[in-house]
C-alpha cells in the first residue's frame, strides 16, 4: 500500500510504527503531548500512547541527558529539540556523553538514543529558528547524523534511527516539512544509515548534496534536460560518518563536482566531501570542485528580502550546475 | 540506645562499614605512594569521603538499586562491588581495568553488572543520566532508586538543576547526593554558593532537602534510607547533602599550599571518620586495638598483591583504540 504524504506525515508515521513496534521507544521534549509538537510531528501521538509521549520541562541539556540515561538502561528514547537553534544547551550532553559512551565504557554500555530537530530557514525563522548544526557534529566519531531529502526516505531513515543502536542526530528541514509531497509505502521498511543515494543519474555534472537541497539539485537537473545538460545527483543521507565509496563513485561519474548545502560554506560538511574526492580521485576531475552555499554570516536574517538572499533556491542550483556544465 | 540501633543497624553492619571505609582509605594512600614512585600518572582521592560515602551506599539495594557516582567515590564503588585488584587495575590503566579497559583516568567508574552506570569528566553530567534511568525504571514498573553524588562545587553547573527539576516534576527516584568538602579545587564554598546549604536548594525542586554530618556514617545512611524509602513510594527525589572536608590536595597534580592553611587539614583531621567511627566501634566493644591491626594487616595484604597483579598485567593492544566506537 502506498500513500501520497508530505515530509511531516512521514515523520509522524515513523514515530507512530516504532513506538507500536517495540514498547521501549518513548518520545520526549518540549510541547511534544497535548500539542503534538510545535510543527505537529507528534501529533496523536500523546492520544495513543499516553506517557510514552512525555512533555518535558524547558530543559534542552535535560532532554538529552534522561535520554541519554533511558537509553543506558534500555529504552530506546526519541528525544525532539524543539528547534535545532536550541540545541546548544545540550551539546555537552551530546558530545561528552552521547558520543563517547561506548568508547569511554569499553562496550558496556551503549546509547541507542534518536534526537530529532527541526533545522534550516525560509520560514521567516531568523537568526534562531533557521540554522544548520550539522556541521558541528560531523566530526564526532560516536554520533551518527542523518538529514533525510523526501518522505520516503524520512520514514525509512527515521525507523532505522530509531532501531540504531547508536545515538543518531536526525534533522528534519522545516520548510520540507509540508513542501515536500511523494509516495510512502504503509509497511515497514528501513533505510540503511551511512548509505547514501543516487536520486538521479547522469553524465556531465554532479551535484552532492543532502536534505532540502537535494529537491531543489532535482528540480535544478530536471529543468537543465531542456538545454542537454544532464546532471547527475548524489543525496547524502547519512552526513556523518560520510558514505565515501558513494561519494568517491559519483565524483568520478561526471568528473565535476558541484556541492550544495544550505548551511554556510566554510567548515560546513561539504569541506568533508570535497577532502574525500581530493584524497581518493583527484585526477578524474575535470574541474575544481565548486561548492554553493549560504553566506558565511552568523546567521540567517528575518526581512523577506535578506532571507531570500540568503537561501540557497533551485535557481541558484541551476545556475551552479550550468556554470560547471559549461567550464 | 545507640544511634546506630536507632538506624536499624546491628554490630556486623557497623563493622563492614568500617572495613569498607578502611579498604577505601588505605587503597587511597596506597595510590599516593605509586603516584609519588612514578609508577601511575594521576590519582583523585577519597580521603574525608569514606564515612559518608558507606553510609550512603548501605542504604541502598546492591543488584537493584543504581549507582552514578562522581570521581571521589571510590568508598562507594568498593562497597557496590569493585575489588581491590579492579580499582588498582583502573589506576594502572590495564586492559582488566572493568570501568573502560585502561581508556578512562582513574576515578571514572562504570561496570553494568555492577550496577555502576560510566560515567565522564565534565562535571555534573551523571545527575543528569540518574533521571533518565529513574525515569525509566517509573516506565517500567520498577521499584529501584538511582543515587548520584557530585560535590558542592558541581551543584552549581546547569545540569544539576536540570536534573532536578526534571525529577521533581516527574517525582523520580533520584537521591540528589551532594559530597560537600568545602573545595572545588582551591575555591572555597562561600565563592560557590550563596545559600547557607546546597541542600536549601531542594525547595526550589519541590523535593526533601537536607544537610548531615558527613563524617557519621550513621547518620547519612539513616539519611539516604529515609530518602530510598521516599523514592520507592513514589514520593520523588530528595536532596540529601553530607559535610566533610577534603583531607589530601584536589588531585595529584594539586598544590594546596597556595590556597589553605596546614592548620586547617589538621584541624580537620582531628574530625576523620576513620578514627572517629573505630572509637564509636570500640566504645561499643564491637572492636578492640587487636581487631583493628587485624583488619589494617589484611587489608594491606590484599593491597600488595592487587599492586603487583596490575604492575603486571598488560596493556589493552594499541590498535584497540580503534574499537567500540559504533556498534559492531
Ligand atoms: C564542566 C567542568 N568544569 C571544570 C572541570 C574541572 N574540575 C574538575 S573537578 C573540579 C572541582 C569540583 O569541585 P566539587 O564539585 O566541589 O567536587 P570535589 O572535587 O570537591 O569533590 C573542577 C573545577 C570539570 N571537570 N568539568
Ligand atoms: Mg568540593
Amino acid at each position: 500500500m502506498m500513500g501520497t504524504m508530505n515530509f511531516l506525515q512521514a515523520i509522524n508515521l515513523a514515530l507512530k510504527e516504532e513506538m507500536h513496534r517495540d514498547e521501549k521507544v518513548f518520545i520526549l521534549g518540549e510541547d511534544v503531548g497535548r500539542r503534538g509538537g510545535v510543527f505537529l510531528a507528534t501529533e496523536g501521538l500523546y492520544e495513543e500512547f499516553g506517557d510514552r509521549v512525555l512533555d518535558t520541562p524547558l530543559t534542552e541539556s535535560a532532554i538529552a541527558g534522561v535520554g541519554i540515561g533511558a537509553a543506558m538502561y534500555g529504552m530506546r528514547p526519541v528525544a525532539e529539540m524543539q528547534f535545532a537553534d536550541f540545541m546548544l544547551p545540550a551539546v555537552n550532553q551530546i558530545v561528552s556523553e552521547a558520543a563517547k559512551i561506548r568508547y569511554r565504557s569499553n562496550n558496556d554500555f551503549h546509547v541507542p538514543m534518536t534526537i530529532r530537530a527541526p533545522y534550516g530557514g525560509g520560514v521567516h525563522g531568523a537568526l534562531y529558528h533557521s540554522q544548520s548544526l550539522e556541521a558541528m557534529f560531523n566530526s564526532i566519531p560516536g554520533l551518527k547524523v542523518v538529514i533525510p531529502s523526501s518522505p520516503y526516505d524520512a520514514k525509512g531513515l527515521l525507523k532505522a534511527a530509531i532501531r540504531d543502536e547508536d545515538p543518531v542526530l536526525f534533522f528534519e528541514h522545516k520548510r520540507a516539512y509540508r513542501l515536500l509531497k511523494g509516495d510512502v509505502p504503509e509497511e515497514d521498511y528501513v533505510i540503511p544509515i551511512g548509505k547514501a543515494n543516487v536520486v538521479r543519474e547522469g553524465d556531465d555534472v554532479t551535484v552532492i548534496t543532502y536534505g532540502l537541497c537535494t529537491h531543489y539539485a532535482q528540480q535544478a537537473a530536471a529543468a537543465l534536460e531542456k538545454e542537454d545538460i544532464s546532471t547527475h545527483v548524489l543525496d547524502l543521507r547519512t552526513v556523518y560518518p560520510m558514505d565515501r565509496e558513494a561519494i568517491v563513485e559519483a565524483a568520478k561519474k561526471t568528473g565535476k563536482v558541484l556541492l550544495v548545502t544550505d548551511d554556510n560554506k566554510e567548515g560546513s560538511v561539504l569541506s568533508e566531501v570535497a577532502a574525500i574526492i581530493a584524497e581518493e580521485c583527484l585526477f578524474d576531475l575535470d574541474s575544481p570542485i565548486q561548492r554553493l552555499a549560504a553566506p558565511d554570516v552568523p546567521a540567517m536574517p528575518y526581512a523577506s528580502p535578506l532571507e531570500k538572499y540568503y537561501m540557497v533556491t533551485k535557481d541558484k542550483v541551476e545556475s551552479a550546475i550550468r556554470d560547471l556544465a559549461q567550464f | 540506645m545507640h544511634k546506630h540501633e536507632r538506624a536499624g543497624l546491628q554490630k556486623d553492619d557497623l563493622l563492614y562499614m568500617y572495613r569498607t571505609m578502611l579498604t577505601a582509605r588505605k587503597i587511597d594512600e596506597r595510590l599516593w605512594l605509586l603516584n609519588r614512585a612514578g609508577k601511575i600518572p594521576f590519582v583523585i582521592s577519597c580521603q574525608g569521603h569514606e564515612a559518608m560515602q558507606v553510609g550512603a551506599g548501605m542504604a541502598l539495594e546492591r543488584g537493584k538499586d543504581y549507582l552514578l557516582p562522581y570521581y571521589r567515590d571510590l568508598a562507594l564503588v568498593v562497597h557496590f562491588g569493585m575489588t581491590i585488584e579492579d580499582i588498582m587495575m583502573s589506576n594502572f590503566a590495564k586492559e582488566q581495568d572493568i570501568n573502560s579497559g585502561g581508556r578512562q583516568m582513574p576515578g571514572h567508574y562504570g561496570s553494568k553488572k555492577l550496577g555502576i552506570v560510566t560515567g565522564s569528566s565534565p562535571v555534573t553530567t551523571q545527575v543528569v543520566h540518574a533521571a533518565g534511568y529513574a525515569l525509566a525504571g517509573k516506565m517500567e514498573g520498577k521499584d529501584f532508586v538511582c543515587l548520584t553524588s557530585f560535590g558542592e562545587g558541581s551543584s552549581n553547573q546547569g545540569d544539576f538543576h536540570e536534573a532536578a527539576n526534571f525529577a521533581g516534576v516527574h517525582r523520580l527516584p533520584v537521591i540528589f547526593f551532594c559530597e560537600n568538602n568545602h573545595y572545588a579545587i582551591s575555591t572555597p564554598l562561600d565563592r560557590q554558593l550563596s545559600c547557607a546549604n546546597v541542600s536549601d536548594r531542594a525547595k526550589g525542586y519541590g523535593m526533601h532537602g537536607e544537610t548531615i554530618d558527613g563524617n557519621d556514617p550513621i547518620a547519612v545512611y539513616t539519611a539516604v534510607k529515609a530518602a530510598v524509602e521516599r523514592g520507592r513510594n513514589g514520593e520523588g527525589p530528595s536532596l540529601i547533602e553530607a559535610v566533610s572536608y577534603r583531607l589530601t590536595p584536589h588531585s595529584s597534580d594539586d598544590n594546596e599550599s597556595t590556597y589553605r592553611e596546614a592548620d586547617e587539614v589538621t584541624e580537620a583531621k582531628g574530625r576523620d571518620s576513620i578514627t572517629t567511627f573505630a572509637q564509636y566501634l570500640k566504645e561499643l566493644g564491637f572492636f578492640t586495638d587487636e581487631d583493628e591491626q587485624a583488619m589494617h594487616d589484611e587489608i594491606q595484604a590484599a593491597i600488595d598483591e592487587a599492586t603487583d597483579a596490575a604492575e603486571a598485567a598488560k596493556y589493552a593492544s594499541p590498535e584497540s583504540a580503534l574499537l567500540h566506537v559504533y556498534d559492531q
